[in-house]
């Protein structure tokens, strides 16, 4: 008799007992502490909460290590950790004109006041493996300049000062801040919403957008204005209060990108902004993100919406990973019952089809015989 | 056949809330079921939450149950018609574990029926409550992908291209090629997207005896067709609507009309059709029916899904 | 906004369970929404200050919170304490305006003189509308009302009292400005009924 095949549960917790065991690996090698992938892997658990949305180095390197460094999963481990926490209500705005600054350079000026600060960068090393690595070699202790809590200035507003870049639009203060978590996508997208969305826009997506814009599609001219990385408090305004509250302090990675702009009869010529701003040390998303930002500016500064990257629906609609690899992967799930659909469809037209020819073929016959 | 769960480990659950959603997000959602009932076919956007399973895995059904489901619900998961698939299993297991609900495969004893891709063969009774999970709920997104170009023609009730598609397909195949997800408008009014069932249950949702919600995750909409509401499959005059038919009957239980897996019996061609719905298949051989190729072998649908072993 | 200290009472009758009473309530809603006519038992789960009463109480504490404003009508906003205990239980704003309400509780239908002043939604986002609580009195006895549409096998009655100036013509106007439109929630003492705005008034005769 038949039998048809069950995915019953058993299956199912058999694939996730299997799946424990690939993780750990070979169980003789010590196994990873969360200390070491966040102290270690940290621009992997960077990444991680920066499209996970939540900032908490130690959740995201659990999320890595559950997910056998898949980031991609991880990143969907401490959304859906994330979507499950009440939410008490949103910051002040930062301000990276206070931040702390661990890297900070300018592609735009040779020098300038607060100097081009490297900073941990992977930029000017000469990618070669280092057989080292493969041991624990013993470490120079880095540089360090004593703190000065100076505050560096923002490159653009060196450029503000002098009228040459446009502003930052003004916020309404009175308009609640967008929360793309809580309110379901609408287009025309307001830019606050499209800042979030494209924070959490997947790197690699944004990445292939942005070089898109310097390969022709939506060309705008950038130079890299400023690019920062450091620490920056946050604070909380307290109603009881009357007054903010510092609640603790965050890494970002913050790009500014000047853009070239003709100005037009109401405007002076002007630079434009595209704005990154990421979860810690995350440059290269940054500055994706920002250029990207600029992009869909095209509407708001009545350029003409030519390539992909300017296209709002397109660009904010795909950027999210957790969503795009569910669907994708959703095909796996079991579709019998459509193809099914689709394959009594396509049998019937292949009858019709041949039988469709052999009558034909019939008359030619008998046309020919009577001729 | 009901499966209690009432030894679930609520102390380990103690961080999550009943059926896992928050009190306000379950709020939010049913706000919007609310709205998408008082509109029937309308999409109402809602605030779609990251579950603990992937989008296009079924959230948008799931995130609907658990805005719905009480502590005496009795709920069944389907995926494809069958309750041992292993999403519907995965899901299944999901509310028993965060709600502690009484779970069946049983269609009438049911009071919440989860379901991707399939509507039971048994009619729903009233009190029933249908939760579709849906891909992509906008039935014109293949035709025109901007939302807010769709938006507008739904606001406009600009359907024409959507008959110019299907004409289309007449005019290249001689017939509309559309054999799943395929559009109706309900009550005179929205064309709407049934979900990816099969055409061949299309005409179970015209006026249904069970409320029908369906929940897109990611695309964050929720819809719904009340009972006893008008559903109708787009169709042309000379090219009317039908549904598939299939050529036997189960070769497991002998039921004709309903909807039929076909199921590859070995490399030389042989194959057989079985019933898609498990439990009316089942039910059918409790209750003595034989298919062709069941022959005299004694029944074993009247043993409940969750002690059978699974036969991998 | 000062105002004088509420007394205490605000801080209590709400949901002793809001988990279950709010699921409780809401799937009473739910169904008398799906199925409009049909009265649906309501738990008595809240007690709120006069003339809120139970019923619309455990309705709006089960919709509504921070994300949705809430007008009153003039009966509820005699004093403070209906206003302070809703918003004390639910996070919700309260409007001034109809048309930024989320929902509307109104305590004296008779006195709503227009049903058009409410959110009623665009024609490309008609579920932005105001849903209308109305605190009545029966849902039998007062003048019969046949409704059709969906959710309706056939045909439904309904008879709520008190309701608002000229209802039958009013509903006509809601009707047919569909799919926008506001949706009036019936809370009746320990029930609720509905008329979702796709439901018709119909003369009974006809």
């Amino acid at each position: 008799m038949y039998v048809a095949v069950k995915g019953g549960e058993a299956a199912i917790a058999n694939a996730h007992r299997l799946l424990a065991s690939r993780r750990r690996g070979d169980a003789t090698v010590p196994g990873l502490t969360l200390e070491q992938i966040a102290g270690q892997l940290s621009l992997a658990v960077d990444r991680v909460m920066g499209e996970g949305s939540l900032y908490d180095p130690e959740l995201a390197a659990l999320a890595i290590k559950q997910a056998r460094g898949d980031l991609i999963e991880a990143v969907f481990l401490l959304r859906a950790y994330r979507t499950t926490l009440p939410r008490f209500g949103h910051s002040e705005p930062v301000d990276t004109g206070e931040m702390l600054v661990e890297r900070r350079i300018s592609a735009v000026y040779k020098d300038l006041p607060g100097g081009q600060l490297l900073g941990p960068t992977f930029d000017y090393t000469h990618r070669l493996l280092d057989p080292e690595l493969a041991g624990d070699p013993p470490l120079d202790a880095p540089e360090t300049a004593a703190d000065t809590g100076e505050r560096v200035i923002r490159v653009s507003d060196i450029l503000g000062d002098e009228g040459l870049i446009e502003d930052d639009p003004a916020t309404d203060i009175s308009r609640p801040v967008a929360d793309i978590t809580r309110t379901p996508m609408e287009f025309p997208m307001e830019r606050d919403a499209r800042l979030q969305t494209l924070a959490r826009g997947d790197e690699g997506f944004l990445l292939a957008l942005a070089y898109s814009t310097q390969r022709g599609y939506a060309r705008s001219h950038p130079f890299a204005g400023e690019i920062r990385i450091g620490e920056v408090d946050v604070e909380v305004m307290i109603p009881e209060l009357g007054f903010a509250i510092v609640i603790g302090r965050v890494k970002l990675t913050e790009c500014q990108m000047v853009n070239q702009f003709k100005g037009s009869a109401k405007a002076p010529p002007q630079f434009t902004r595209g704005y990154g701003l990421v979860f810690g040390q995350a440059e290269r998303k940054a500055m994706a993100m920002s250029l990207c930002d600029r992009a869909l500016r095209a509407s708001e500064l009545g350029e003409d919406i030519t390539a992909p990257a300017q296209d709002e629906e397109f660009v904010l609609s795909h950027c999210d990973n957790v969503q795009s690899t569910g669907f994708v992967e959703h095909l796996k799930l079991p579709h019998y019952v459509d193809f099914q659909a689709e394959l009594d469809l396509v049998r019937r037209m292949r009858a019709e089809h041949f039988a469709k020819a052999a009558d034909d073929a019939a008359t030619d016959v008998a046309k020919e015989a009577a001729e | 056949m009901i499966a209690h769960a009432a030894d679930a480990p609520a102390q380990n659950l103690a961080s999550y809330n009943f059926a896992y959603l928050d009190e306000q997000t379950k709020r939010m959602i049913r706000r919007a079921i609310l709205k998408g009932i008082a509109i029937p076919g309308y999409q109402v956007p809602f605030a779609s939450r990251e579950m603990p399973m992937p989008y296009g895995w079924g959230t948008g059904g799931v995130q609907v149950t658990a805005a719905i489901i009480g502590r005496d619900d009795v709920l069944k998961v389907i995926d494809q018609g069958a309750d041992d698939t292993t999403n519907a299993v995965s899901i299944r297991a999901f509310f028993a574990k965060t709600a502690g609900v009484a779970t069946t495969t049983t269609t009438p004893d049911a009071t919440i029926i989860q379901t991707r891709h399939r509507i039971p063969e048994t009619p729903l009774h009233a009190g029933q409550v249908l939760v579709y999970q849906v891909p992509i709920p906008e039935p014109l997104r293949f035709l025109e992908p901007r939302e807010t170009e769709t938006r507008k023609m739904h606001a406009l009730e600009e359907y024409g291209l959507m008959h110019v598609k299907l004409y289309e397909d007449i005019a290249r195949n001689g017939r509309i090629a559309t054999t799943y997800a395929y559009p109706v408008k309900v009550e005179g009014r929205y064309v709407m997207d049934p979900s990816p069932t099969p055409k061949f249950d299309n005409p179970k949702m015209h006026m249904s005896e069970a409320l029908q919600l369906f929940g897109a995750g990611r695309e964050k909409r929720i819809y719904a067709i009340p009972p006893h509401t008008e559903v109708v499959s787009l169709d042309f005059e000379d090219h009317p609507f039908e549904i598939q038919h299939f050529d036997e009957p189960c070769a497991l239980c002998g039921a004709e009309q309903v909807y039929l897996d076909e199921v590859v019996l070995d490399d030389k061609g042989g194959r057989m059709f079985v019933c898609s719905d498990t439990h009316h298949c089942e039910s059918r051989r409790a209750e003595g029916h034989r298919g062709a190729l069941l022959g005299d072998e004694p029944a074993f649908g009247d043993q409940p899904l969750t002690d059978k072993e699974p036969a991998l | 906004m000062p105002h004088t200290p509420p007394s205490t009472t605000i801080y209590e009758g709400g949901f002793a369970d809001p988990v279950g009473a709010s699921q409780t309530v809401f799937r009473a809603l739910m169904d008398a929404m799906a199925q409009p006519g049909t009265i649906h038992a309501l738990p008595h789960v809240t007690a709120p200050p006069a003339p809120l009463t139970a019923s619309a109480s455990a309705l709006i504490a089960t919709l509504a919170d921070a994300d949705t404003p809430v007008w009153l009508d003039p009966a509820l906003t005699k004093t403070s304490a209906v206003r302070d205990w809703i918003v004390f239980h639910t996070g919700a704003p309260i409007t001034l305006h109809q048309s930024e309400a989320a929902f509307a509780v109104v305590a004296a239908p008779e006195k709503l003189s227009a049903l058009n002043g409410f959110a009623l939604g665009s024609q490309e986002f008609p579920d932005r509308s105001t849903s209308v609580i109305l605190q009545v009195a029966t849902l039998t006895d007062g003048a019969a009302l046949t409704l059709e549409g969906p959710g309706i096998k056939g045909r439904a009655s309904l008879a709520p009292d008190p309701l608002p100036q000229h209802f039958t013509e009013q509903w006509k106007a809601n009707r047919q400005a569909f799919p926008r439109g506001i949706d009036v929630i019936l809370a009746g003492p320990a029930c609720v009924a509905a008329m979702p705005r796709s439901t018709r008034l119909i003369r009974p005769e006809a």
